[in-house]
C-alpha cells in the first residue's frame, strides 16, 4: 500500500554494523510478478485520477473491519427463532437483511449441522468465502493442503482440527466452486435454553461456521 | 433455449455424470469430479458462463448452475469413512449429462 515500495533495496543497508539483533524483514518484501503488477495497476489508477490512495485505502480498511460477528449474530438469530432460522435456510440473503447486514454479492446457501449430519465448507478452486459474514479466510483455508484433503478425507481433516465426528453421523462436504457461498448453521449446544440472542452469538466460532469446528460450550 | 440464457434441463433428484473433458480455459468443475454420477440437489439460478467471463466476454448465453451430490465413494473408491458420506458440487449444466 505504502509508496515506500521502491526504496526496499536500499533499506537493507543502513547502519546494518551496530544491529545488536536482526530486524525482522517484511512479509511481503518480495517483488513478485504479480505484486509488481499491483503495485503499477493502483499507481495509474490514482495517476490517471481513476481511484485516490484514500479510497483504496478505504475499501481495505472495510475489508479488514468484516469479522464473524456478522456470522455469529445470524447463527445466534436462527438458534433463538425458529421463524427465522426457517428464512435463513430457505434464503440466506433475505435473512441478512432482516438483522441489517448486506445481502452480500453472492447468494447465501445455508447447510444446517443435526445429531446425523456434519456439514463442513470449502473452496478446492480457490478461496471462495462468505466474506460479508465471516471477514477474510483465515490463512489454512486457503492452503492447498486443506482444499485438496478436506475433499478427499473429511472426517481425517476434522480429526486434526480437533473435531470427532461419529461413524454414524453423515459428513458432508460443500465444495464452493461457482456462484454460491455457504455458511454453516452449527448445532445449538446444550444448556442454553432460554438464552438471550447476544449471549448465544458469544459461542459462535469462525470455524464452526465453517464447519470444521463446533460451537463453545455453554 | 434464447440467446441470453439457456433453459434448465434437470430438476432436483435427477441423476447426472458429469463430462469427462479438459478443455483449456477457465473452468470452475473441479478435475476430480469429472466423469462422476450424482444427484442433482438443487438448481442454484442462471449464471454467465465463467468460461466466458474469465476472458471479459459477455458470458452469454447465461447456463444454469446446480448443486449435485455425490457418494464420496463414487468418487473416491477407496474412501475411508461413512458409505453415506457425500460431497455437494456446483456444476453449470454444459458440464453435465443424463445419467440412466
Amino acid at each position: 500500500m505504502i509508496s515506500h515500495d521502491h526504496d526496499r533495496e536500499d533499506n537493507h543497508h543502513h547502519h546494518s554494523h551496530e544491529h545488536r539483533h536482526p530486524h525482522r524483514q517484511d512479509l511481503d518484501d518480495t517483488l513478485t510478478y504479480y505484486r509488481a503488477m499491483e503495485i503499477a495497476l493502483r499507481e495509474l489508477l490514482i495517476e490517471k485520477g481513476i481511484l485516490t490512495a484514500d479510497a483504496i485505502r478505504g475499501q481495505v480498511e472495510d475489508m479488514d473491519r468484516r469479522s464473524p460477528a456478522a456470522g455469529a449474530r445470524v447463527v445466534a438469530k436462527a438458534w433463538a427463532d425458529p421463524a427465522y432460522k426457517a428464512l435463513l435456510l430457505t434464503d440466506g440473503g433475505a435473512a441478512c437483511v432482516a438483522v441489517g447486514l448486506d445481502r452480500g454479492p453472492y447468494k447465501l446457501v445455508v447447510v444446517e449441522n443435526t445429531p446425523t449430519t456434519h456439514n463442513v465448507i470449502v473452496c478446492t478452486l480457490c478461496s471462495c468465502y462468505p466474506r460479508w459474514l465471516l471477514g477474510l479466510p483465515p490463512d489454512w483455508y486457503k492452503s492447498r493442503n486443506y482444499r485438496s484433503r478436506v475433499v478427499r478425507e473429511p472426517r481425517k481433516v476434522l480429526r486434526e482440527f480437533g473435531t470427532e465426528i461419529a461413524d454414524d453421523v453423515v459428513v458432508r462436504v460443500h465444495d464452493s466452486t461457482a456462484d454460491m457461498r455457504y455458511l454453516v448453521l452449527p448445532e445449538r449446544p446444550a444448556g442454553t435454553e432460554g438464552w438471550e440472542e447476544e449471549r448465544l452469538a458469544q459461542l459462535v466460532t469462525r470455524d464452526s461456521m465453517i464447519g470444521v469446528s463446533r460451537p463453545k460450550s455453554a | 433455449m434464447n440467446s441470453e440464457a439457456i433453459e434448465p434441463r434437470f430438476r432436483a433428484g435427477d441423476r447426472v455424470e458429469v463430462r469427462e473433458s479438459f478443455p483449456i480455459g477457465h473452468v470452475r468443475t473441479p478435475f476430480y469430479i469429472r466423469g462422476k454420477a450424482g444427484v442433482v440437489e438443487r438448481l442454484c439460478g442462471i449464471y454467465g458462463n465463467p468460461e466466458e467471463l474469465a476472458y471479459a466476454r459477455s458470458g452469454l448465453p447465461k447456463q444454469p448452475l446446480y448443486r449435485v451430490r455425490f457418494p464420496q465413494s463414487e468418487i473416491w473408491p477407496d474412501y475411508a469413512g461413512s458409505v453415506a458420506d457425500s460431497l455437494d458440487v456446483e456444476i453449470f449444466q454444459h458440464w453435465l449429462e443424463p445419467k440412466l
